[in-house]
């Protein structure tokens, strides 16, 4: 409750998502399947954004079309002021490395690979401004510390927990400075107590004032977040404030050795 | 942040996951590379080695031997009665400026005794000027002069390996040996000369006056084959000329009509041909052998990176979810496979100069490594992986990031 209190007064000017009449259609042979039947929404920058719904619902294409991984068949997206639902492939590429910060349900960690090193894999592909070696090594440096991962920098993915690789993951997402931080089922493959964890530090982050949109089944999980929208059948079905927020807390995760 | 240096790393790291796997991949590089490696040194140390034994022969060399002979309609080659005589040697002595040096020669084989040692040898005849034509020196004494010749005195000169046999470490100088039970004294020593181009040990050799050999140890009239050498290495053509139509002249062969030479002449020249020919056609085989290995290499390579590829699917769809471009991860399989290509060529370059060598150790040739060879090896093995390494590559930056992340 308190947090979201926080954030409130961070404005600016323009949402960072701006989705009008969004459609998305699959050709499965003979039959059209309308994944996305012309959703309309808008982010504001600092909002916490739950993405609800059951499997067809059309969550992962919303999910996938936010993540510029896909292009939408009509409509409109505008993200932090740019169109990028005609982008082509390579220009889609760009815009995720600069604006979006994945987080998957696996992880999703580069094997026999430090995690210092997988933070600062998306670093590799960026155009904006060649920084040298030290400086991507400080920046992906402080982004483990940020997620309480520091003195683990030297650890690939299979000498760390499930949490702590979700946490790695994080930090890779957080690297570019994103617009916003796309979390696609970031709990599903964690125990209660990690998710916990995992959840506190995307409510610190949002604390923080970065947008966070999280795609999940779990009502539980949703809670975390400030605004909930539902999905049924390719429609928006409901967009509500959540009430009743629950606040995580990672006191314990970052105390304990693992 | 260099992207390069990076691509590298994990090219590097991709391929050590599997190490086995990469060895026997670039195994088909490896000995096509090697093959390259070798041939080229190989060839080019036999040819070096060839050209040395000829020259060894003597400078502007030329042989004349006696050919196809036509007797009551039955024509006869090489082994036929020789037509070449004594009068013919005195001719080309007289008549063909072009040539400096004449020898009538003649051989056989014989039992050497000397005390209680023997060596089968070959026994040579020659004529004083013999030695000059062959450009071969004495290690100790002198050579018989032109008055041994013409009186068919029994002297003699040892070559090396004649020498070390009957002799060993004695000075066998103005001593007595028996060819055929004749005695010979012993008048000089050869220089050692080594190997022929056939293999044959030149050493292996006892010269004596060609008269001596040709009436008391073979009684015959015939010449064996005259040597002569040319005056200039200009001259040899005009040489080999020049005794055509003079031998045709004596013997009275009316080419126009068709009769065939009763002799033969080889130059320095045309046996350097002959070798160099010979070491072409072992190049052009080691060369297909080379030219199928980096093939079948190429395809072993293009096998495993769409295999790499479709077990890195995953891999791929994070790259390109966190923003990798289509280039980046062409370029990243790609290098791969060069990668593997060039590691498979360097690998191969080692042991192609180790066979090399060992060859020319065994076969007693100089060792050439040629740095054109290695340089020509290493393009060859990167084009195979740019070749073949792009089509994997091509297919992986195709892949959509959706279905990749969703890949299990």
């Amino acid at each position: 409750m308190a947090g979201a209190g926080r954030s409130e007064g961070v404005t600016v000017a323009r949402p960072v998502i701006e989705i009008e009449n969004l459609t998305r259609v699959y050709q499965m042979g003979e039959t059209e399947v309308r994944a996305l039947d012309g959703i309309s929404l808008t982010v504001e920058s600092g909002e916490f954004l739950a993405v609800m719904g059951p499997s067809g619902s059309g969550k992962s294409t919303f999910m996938n079309i936010v993540g510029c991984l896909d292009r939408p068949t009509a409509g409109r997206y505008v993200l932090e002021g740019v169109d990028v639902s005609g982008l082509d492939r390579d220009e889609r590429a760009s815009i995720r490395n600069d604006k979006i910060g994945f987080v998957f349900q696996s992880f999703n960690l580069l094997s026999r690979t430090n995690a210092l090193e997988n933070v600062e894999l998306p670093l590799l592909y960026s155009a904006k401004s060649k920084i040298t070696e030290e400086q991507a090594r400080a920046q992906a440096m402080k982004c483990l510390e940020r997620v309480g991962l520091g003195p683990r920098w030297d650890h690939t993915s299979a000498q760390l927990s499930g949490g702590q690789q979700q946490r790695v993951a994080i930090a890779r997402s957080l690297v570019n400075n994103p617009a916003i931080v796309l979390a696609d089922e970031p709990t599903g493959n964690l125990d209660s107590k990690t998710s916990e964890e995992v959840m506190a530090i995307f409510q610190e982050l949002n604390d923080e004032g970065k947008t966070v949109v999280l795609i999940t089944h779990e009502p539980d999980i949703s809670e975390h977040a400030k605004r909930i929208v539902t999905f049924r059948d390719g429609r928006i079905l409901s967009d509500v404030p959540v009430t009743a927020r629950r606040v995580a807390t990672r006191a314990a995760a970052s105390a304990s050795p693992a | 942040m260099t992207k390069t240096g990076n691509i590298l790393k994990v090219a590097f790291r991709a391929l050590s996951r599997n190490k086995l796997r990469s060895l026997l991949t670039a195994l088909g590089i490896i000995i096509g590379v090697a093959c390259v490696v070798a041939t080229i040194g190989i060839g080019e140390g036999a040819r070096l080695q060839a050209e040395n034994q000829l020259k060894s022969l003597g400078t502007n060399f030329l042989m004349i031997f006696p050919g196809t002979t036509t007797s009551s309609g039955a024509r006869t080659g090489w082994g036929g009665s020789s037509r070449l005589s004594s009068d013919d040697v005195d001719a080309l002595r007289r008549d063909v400026s072009s040539l400096s040096y004449v020898s009538a020669t003649i051989r056989t084989v014989a039992q050497v005794i000397y005390g209680n040692q023997n060596w089968s040898t070959s026994i040579q005849g020659g004529e004083v000027d013999w030695p000059l034509i062959r450009s071969w020196s004495l290690a100790s004494g002198q050579f018989f002069t032109d008055q041994d010749n013409r009186s068919a005195s029994k002297v003699c000169v040892l070559g090396q390996t004649v020498k070390t046999n009957l002799f060993g470490d004695e000075d066998p100088i103005g001593k007595s040996i028996r060819i055929k039970n004749i005695p010979f004294r012993v008048v000089g020593v050869l220089e050692s000369k080594g190997g022929s181009t056939m293999g044959q040990d030149q050493d292996d050799i006892v010269i004596a006056p060609y008269e001596t050999v040709r009436k008391k140890i073979m009684g015959t009239t015939a010449v064996g084959a005259i040597l002569a050498s040319a005056s200039s290495n200009e001259l040899v053509a005009r040489a080999q000329e020049e005794i055509t139509s003079l031998l045709r002249q004596r013997h009275r062969i009316n080419k126009a009509a068709g009769q065939d030479d009763d002799f033969m002449i080889r130059s320095q020249t045309e046996m350097l041909n002959q070798a160099e020919e010979q070491s072409r056609t072992m190049s052009a085989l080691l060369w297909s052998i080379a030219g199928v290995s980096l093939l079948v290499g190429g395809i072993g390579i293009m096998n495993i990176m769409l295999v790499s590829v479709t077990e890195r699917t995953r891999e791929i769809g994070v790259r390109m979810a966190i923003g990798a471009k289509g280039g980046d991860i062409r370029a990243q399989f790609l290098v791969e496979a060069v990668v593997l290509a060039v590691t498979g060529g360097a690998v191969g370059i080692a042991l192609g100069i180790g066979i090399q060598r060992t060859v020319a150790r065994f076969a007693g040739w100089p060792v050439s490594v040629q740095a054109n060879a290695i340089w020509l090896a290493f393009v060859f093995s990167a084009l195979v992986g740019i070749a073949f390494g792009f089509y994997p590559a091509l297919k992986a930056s195709r892949l959509d990031p959706i279905e990749a992340l969703r890949y299990e």
